[in-house]
């Protein structure tokens, strides 16, 4: 290693390693908001944590395309899903809103200071506050609740209508 | 899993197999329950449907704007949108709307509702930079928001002037109809409702008012409501001569 590599290498290493000299101590670890009820026994959230830590933006942009494109609509990696278990109310009763430290995404998001763009469109608190969703089968359209409004029958009743002999 | 596969072949099969049962649950003469599958949430609309909308022009009442004032409530523009509030009115958003026409020479005045008319050849696809404008392969144009640049030529290019573009930060948007600044929006058929086998808000509040001007419904099946209504009345296109092939129609213009 020349003179020159060595300096360039050491300077490197102090700029690495300056905001964490410069920040440590000063900003306390987020605290990120529990999440309503546990998706699954296993391991609560609908992957286990390490991965959703890691994973959930890819998650997210697969999820996002399914969705919009091919009309796939399932609770897991929904980000409606993400809103309604983890945003959780506060004491008063209100959602704490995108950007403010209390809601779930912003508590680590503002910590690493990484800048996120779903919430310009998508709304970053649950609609319905009394709204829990089942996970039992995670294949249930995530706004079944309003999917039959209307006089149309149901689909169980269309099911046996339709298809009571398949079995 | 193959019988959940949504399969062309097997269903059509399936329908055949069912004539003879089917006849028991005969509306009509001649007329059969129609055949629904309501697609598992997990597997993606295909072409095997097209969806459409026909509106009776004689049927949609003068000054009644329930499918707009429900479309509204659905997904969450106009008067159901109070963060909207600098935008004029020829800025703010319009899914639907209502528009008066008038022969000139009988004096004959109807009323009918303009949104997006789903073309199978779409002109703002064409035009679309990106790819954010798009057609599902059920035929219902969206706007992929996610990589919308807010161009604008989308706009354009469409001759029902159907689309809008959001000039303001938004908030508490319906987690059913995501929108936002700097992107370019319209009638989406009420997409996620069309997934769960439900019917888009505007034909639900006009038939819940008993104006019953508009059918919603698969085009390709020609047991439905709508393809039914369509072979006997027939229904036009609005600018037929641009050979777009519109999933709205409107009898009795």
């Amino acid at each position: 290693m020349s003179l020159r590599q060595l300096i360039q290498t050491t300077i490197m290493a102090g700029l690495i390693a300056l905001p964490f000299t410069v920040l440590a101590g000063d900003t306390p670890s987020p605290e990120i908001p529990k999440a309503k009820e546990k998706a699954t026994e296993a391991y609560g959230c609908v992957a286990p944590v390490e991965y959703m830590r890691k994973n959930h933006m890819d998650e997210l942009m697969h999820k996002r395309d399914d969705t919009l494109r091919e009309g796939i609509r399932t609770d897991k990696f929904s980000l409606a899903e993400c809103i309604n278990c983890h945003v959780t109310p506060e004491e008063d009763g209100q959602f704490a809103s995108f950007g403010e430290d209390e809601h779930f995404c912003s508590s680590c998001h503002n910590y690493a200071s990484v800048s996120v763009d779903c919430f310009s469109c998508h709304r970053d608190t649950p609609e319905d506050t009394d709204y829990r969703h089942t996970f039992n089968s995670g294949n249930n359209p995530h706004h079944g609740k309003m999917a039959l409004k209307g006089k149309k029958l149901s689909v169980e009743t269309l099911q046996v209508l339709t298809e009571g002999d398949q079995q | 899993m193959t019988d959940k596969t949504y399969n062309a072949d097997l269903s059509r099969r399936h329908f055949f197999g069912k004539a003879a049962a089917a006849a028991g649950m005969a509306v009509a003469p001649g007329v059969f329950l129609r055949q629904v599958h309501a697609r598992p949430a997990d597997q993606a609309a295909t072409s095997e449907q097209r969806w459409g909308i026909l509106i009776d022009t004689d049927k949609c009442a003068k000054g009644c704007d329930s499918c707009v004032t429900a479309c509204m409530d659905e997904n969450g523009w106009g008067r159901a949108d109070a963060s909207e509030d600098k935008s004029g009115p020829h800025q703010k958003a319009q899914w639907i709307r209502k528009v008066t026409i008038k022969d000139k020479q009988t004096g004959h005045v109807q009323s009918l509702p303009l949104m997006c008319q789903h073309c199978e050849n779409p002109p703002c696809v064409d035009v679309c930079p990106t790819g954010a404008s798009m057609k599902r392969a059920d035929g219902i144009v969206l706007v992929d928001k996610h990589i919308c640049i807010g161009c604008r030529y989308c706009m354009m290019a469409c001759p029902y002037k159907a689309r809008s573009f959001v000039h303001e930060d938004l908030e508490d948007q319906k987690v059913v109809a995501p929108r936002g600044k700097g992107t370019v929006e319209s009638c989406t058929m009420c997409v996620h409702r069309v997934d769960e086998n439900g019917t888009p808000a505007c034909v639900e509040a006009c038939n819940a008012d008993n104006h019953n001007a508009m059918y919603f419904g698969d085009l390709k099946d020609p047991n439905s409501e709508i393809s039914r209504q369509l072979k006997q009345y027939g229904g036009k296109e609005l600018r037929a001569d641009l050979g777009l092939n519109t999933g709205v129609r409107y009898r009795g213009l």
